[in-house]
């Protein structure tokens, strides 16, 4: 904890990642994955493995920072709020179910491998597409933010620098080896990871998740006794706020607002991601995604139990002291929680599993965010006759670069709860909705319309999510993602309010446009393409984007 | 064979929407199970009312998908058949 190095602990953790790196290496010069299309999980459901395999590699994609650290640490601050990541992860698969079959069919049909491309060939606008393909690649840096902060505090935790320490270097010291972690990460084997890595990441997590949930509430005394001490604590005043800490159940409309519209957005947000459209379109067929997305739910399950970890982390006795004193950063609760807990090794085995499990996703999401550029920016307005030599080039720097724009969320933004990064890359990738899935409905809107929608929803997302203070800090900003709906008032989660604005502009102005008979652009898909399925005439693989 | 696609029936339409719609209505109308009681092996109510939609959704959208299978299922039958045909200078070339 504070203060020494908990060698122990450390001495595993280095053994999992040495041995992850050694695997993946080697594993890489055995059998390269074919493509960039199929790393993720999402991708490999598609392949040859039976429907248990899929279950169980589809489920450890889920399991990141954002589960493992972000929610509990958000249930460890303010209690109930934090849980709206559990309807999150309910309603967003019946989501996957409706609107990715299309997807994955006009793709196959056109050769579309990232959302700019579908957008593009379905509305015919450069500029639609530009915007599509910079708000992805934007919104997927706060995401990997979140994933470094993951690593950050599992070191921070085992006495590797750290907040304890007075000199800013060494307290920023877990980041920068986390960055250098990932980057050294995606350049080995990240790129190549064979589903070998998947395997032991997620066998790791598995295991840390059934013994944290069933080992330490019984320690605890049971769930009654968990939420008692979470209710006394959060129902007790705040000294920084002179407000209660939080609650247990959101008892006010306003929290009850907050916490359904996180929800919604956060849904609607996630399969916009880069990384999350390519990996579901690397599925062997559109119904592959409707099975996939039948079997997940039940992993929300185990999501919950482990949000449930915050409340734990408070009835723990010494937490809540220890978390105080490393600076009130509640992202420390779930690490101290285990260190607190756990016999020494095991703290090593969890905290390689929190680890592992954030490196893994953020170096897919970097892939897919540079992909991204060189395919739909590079290619499209500066080399549009790159080489694949210089296509790589290209994907490898900007890589780098994407993770250094992450570095940079970490290191300036609000530090009080880190699930607001990935709120924040929600507010602005929810914006590109309805280009994409409306798009896959009708042509009715203007292109231009919804680069205004897009353009005006940006601006006040952005706008509004700096104005939100961190609570006890008055004068920060981004400190949270909930604000005002604007002459309304309430509390809705930003990117929501935000989308309503988007389609309400893009609505009014393609009702002008078409008045006044402005040139719409080339539609180059037909009705049929959104239905058709592999096998099928038209159907083909998907082109290889640059696999650096 | 027919010109058409085989088509999805209004029953079965309706029948795949409300699963599908179901755990929107159940998870985001918070204000129907905010509360703590009845608790359950500890858990208030607001907890254990999620934890037992997580199940709900998974079966609303397994049957869904078994639903929709069957339709997808005859649609890609008929698309492959017609695609064998010999062409007929007619029809939307997809």
């Amino acid at each position: 904890m504070s203060g020494g190095v908990n060698t122990t602990a450390l001495v595993i953790f280095v053994f999992f990642f040495v041995l992850v790196a050694v695997v993946g290496f080697a594993a890489a010069r055995w059998r390269r994955a074919e493509s960039m299309l199929h790393l993720n999980e999402w991708g490999l459901g598609g392949r040859s493995f039976g429907t248990f395999v899929t279950w169980f590699l589809l489920g450890g994609d889920l399991y990141t920072a954002y589960t493992f650290i972000a929610v509990p640490a958000l249930i460890f601050g303010v209690g109930a709020q934090g849980f709206f990541a559990v309807p999150y992860t309910i309603i967003a698969y019946p989501l996957i179910f409706v609107f990715m079959a299309r997807l994955w069919s006009v793709s196959h049909v056109h050769g579309y491998v990232t959302p700019a491309d579908f957008v593009r060939g379905r509305f015919g606008s450069k500029t639609l597409a530009t915007v599509v393909a910079l708000t992805g690649i934007l919104a997927t840096m706060p995401y990997i933010a979140l994933q470094l902060v993951g690593i950050q505090v599992v070191l921070d935790v085992m006495g590797v620098g750290g907040s304890s320490s007075s000199s800013w270097i060494v307290q920023d010291l877990p980041l920068f080896i986390a960055f250098a972690l990932l980057a050294a990460y995606t350049y080995t084997s990240g790129l190549r990871a064979p589903a070998l890595i998947a395997f032991i990441k997620d066998a790791l997590i598995y295991l840390v998740i059934i013994v944290a949930i069933i080992y330490i509430p019984i320690k605890l005394g049971g769930f009654g006794h968990i939420f008692d001490a979470a209710e006394k604590h959060l129902s007790s005043t705040n000294p920084a706020t002179h407000k209660p800490f939080g609650s247990i159940i959101p008892a006010t409309a306003d929290s009850q607002w907050a916490f359904g519209t996180l929800a919604l957005g956060s849904a609607m947000a996630l399969f916009m991601y880069p990384h999350s459209i390519t990996g579901i379109l690397a599925s062997r067929s559109r119904n592959v995604i409707r099975r996939n997305a039948s079997i997940m739910p039940a992993y929300s399950f185990m999501l919950a139990l482990l949000a449930l970890l915050g409340f734990m982390a408070i009835a723990a006795p010494g937490v809540l002291g220890a978390v105080a004193k490393a600076g009130k950063n509640a992202q420390l609760s779930v690490p101290l929680l285990f260190d607190s807990m756990f016999p020494d090794w095991f703290t090593g085995v969890a905290f390689a599993a929190i680890g592992i499990g954030a490196l893994v996703p953020a170096a897919i999401m970097s892939i897919a965010a540079s992909n991204l550029f060189t395919r739909n920016i590079y290619k499209e307005f500066f080399r549009p006759d790159a080489t694949p030599r210089e296509e790589t080039r290209v994907s490898q720097t900007v890589s780098l670069l994407v993770k250094l724009g992450a570095l940079m969320f970490v290191l300036f933004m609000d530090k009080s709860f880190a699930i607001n990064l990935q709120l924040l890359g929600g507010i602005w990738i929810l914006q590109t909705f309805p280009s994409i899935v409306f798009g896959l409905y009708t042509r009715w809107f203007h292109r231009w319309a919804l680069v205004a929608g897009w353009a005006v929803a940006m601006g006040y997302g952005t706008w509004a999510a700096y104005g939100v203070e961190a609570p006890g800090k008055p004068g920060s900003h981004f400190g949270g993602s909930i604000a005002p709906i604007p002459f309304i008032g309430g509390s809705w989660y930003i990117a929501l309010t935000g989308f309503v604005m988007n389609v309400l502009i893009a609505v009014i102005l393609t009702l002008i446009l078409k008045a006044l008979k402005a040139p719409e652009g080339k539609d180059e898909t037909k009705p049929p393409e959104y239905d058709a399925d592999a096998e099928e005439p038209g159907v083909k693989d998907l082109p290889e984007p640059a696999a650096p | 064979m027919s010109d058409k696609p085989p088509g999805w029936s209004a029953a079965r339409v309706i029948a795949v929407a409300v699963l599908l719609i179901a755990p929107f209505v159940g998870t985001l109308w918070v204000s129907s199970y905010s509360r703590t009681e009845p608790a359950f092996i500890g858990l208030p109510f607001f907890y254990w009312y999620l934890l037992v939609w997580v199940i709900v959704s998974a079966l609303c959208t397994g049957l869904a998908y078994v639903l929709t299978m069957r339709v997808e299922r005859q649609r890609h039958a008929w698309r492959r058949a017609r695609a064998a045909q010999p062409p007929q200078g007619e029809g939307d070339g997809a």
